[in-house]
């Protein structure tokens, strides 16, 4: 599984990236999470709230910072 | 009845001398940090409802539908001031407008408004200034968003948006998509958000209140009188170039201004300072220049700022 949360420096974002990281070593996936800085990049997937969740090019959550239970469950499944 | 339970706590159960200034001070800040909890409590989770319903893309399709017939502006500008406002998110807002082919103006109205009048700040003026201060800013900042973007809108400033964002506006935005949940699954996620934002300015809001609660035992009353008086011709504008880097601390800072205008500084002084901190922020100006080149961002900011200075000026004659 390849996860990106897309995102600049804002406290949001910063939280749904530790978040994001809590939750893949809680179900013990081996995905890989990636961080995207980058405003041309993040605007490949048009988004329009920070921050955003991208998992397998496909875009889960935006301008949100669901709880690690709630991400568990999304990356779980 | 917060005041009166703000009185018990202090004044009885704690026994705190009434009448000594620093135990009015304790009790100032005690209620001040009641009210506005409860305050931002309520008006997140009503701004975070709101925004649930009607989600940023739906207000794009709605704008870019052509069914407003001149009302864009006013639209884009209302919506700007309900959606939640975060300066990371200005650019991809920005570029999803356009991208839904709406016009810069339309799109500048939005993105004027959204942090000048968001849910944050209106809790806080609601607690600190009352209805109807809150009132005349809220319509203020968002008539002042509806026609600064129809005037810039004339202006034909696309040229100055940057090539890549042009570039990726002519890709096709994607349709919103309709996720239908009832108001009561929605209200766990709403309200953790909520809740999130208001831990997030609490240390800011708590450290303005312990000055504010200083400044009202302390400062004389009419202390500031002397100095920002409605005689001194350069306060306002003073005022709004001293808010441009105060952005970060814009929730510790309205308490502040709140006991400054109780000991003296004219009203409209503050609101335009007030306006200019959330308005004029710095981290905005940082982002916005990765997609606008400098003499869009100089003539967005400046015109945003002028007004500013315009309507403090106006709101010391007629407040």
């Amino acid at each position: 599984m390849d996860i990106k949360v897309l995102g600049t420096g804002c406290s949001s974002c910063q939280t749904l990236e530790r978040r994001v990281r809590e939750a893949v070593e809680q179900t013990g996936s081996d995905a890989s999470v990636e961080k995207i800085e980058d405003m041309q990049q993040i605007m490949q997937y048009d988004v329009m709230s920070m921050p955003a969740l991208v998992v397998d090019d496909e875009v889960e959550v935006t301008g949100q910072t669901p709880s690690v239970k709630e991400l568990t469950d999304l990356l779980g499944a | 009845m917060l005041e009166s339970f703000a009185d018990w706590l202090i004044f009885s159960l704690a026994g705190l001398p009434a009448g000594v200034q620093w135990a009015d001070a304790v009790h100032f800040f005690v209620y001040e940090t009641m009210k506005i909890g409860f305050l931002l409590i309520v008006v997140t989770h009503l701004m975070g409802l709101i925004n649930a319903y009607l989600p940023v893309e739906r207000v794009r399709e709605w704008i870019a539908s052509g069914r407003l017939r001149g009302s864009e502006h006013l639209v884009a500008s209302g919506f700007g001031a309900v959606t939640p406002f975060c300066s990371c998110s200005s650019i991809p807002l920005f570029i999803g407008f356009l991208q839904g082919g709406i016009p810069l103006g339309v799109t500048l109205s939005f993105l004027i408004t959204s942090p000048l009048v968001n849910e944050v700040a209106l809790a806080l003026f609601i607690g600190l200034f009352g209805w109807q201060v809150t009132l005349v800013y809220a319509v203020t900042g968002i008539l002042l968003g509806t026609t600064l973007g129809w005037a810039l809108g004339k202006l034909r400033l696309g040229r100055y948006v940057e090539d890549w964002v042009w570039d990726i506006a002519e890709g096709q935005a994607e349709q919103a998509d309709g996720d239908q949940k009832s108001l009561w699954e929605r209200l766990p996620s709403v309200s953790s958000e909520a809740m999130g934002i208001v831990t997030d300015i609490a240390p800011y809001v708590l450290a303005g209140l312990a000055i504010g609660a200083g400044i009202h035992g302390y400062v004389p009353t009419g202390f500031f009188e002397q100095y920002l008086s409605e005689g001194n011709p350069l306060a306002v504008p003073l005022s709004v170039v001293l808010a441009v880097p105060m952005y970060a601390n814009a929730s510790g800072i309205l308490p502040v201004v709140q006991a400054l205008v109780a000991k003296g500084v004219p009203l409209g002084t503050a609101i335009a300072f007030m306006m200019a901190v959330v308005g004029l922020s710095l981290p905005e100006a940082m982002m916005l220049k990765k997609a606008m080149q400098t003499r869009l961002l100089a003539t967005f900011f400046g015109a945003v700022g002028v007004s500013i200075i315009g309507l403090g000026y106006l709101f010391n004659l007629v407040l």
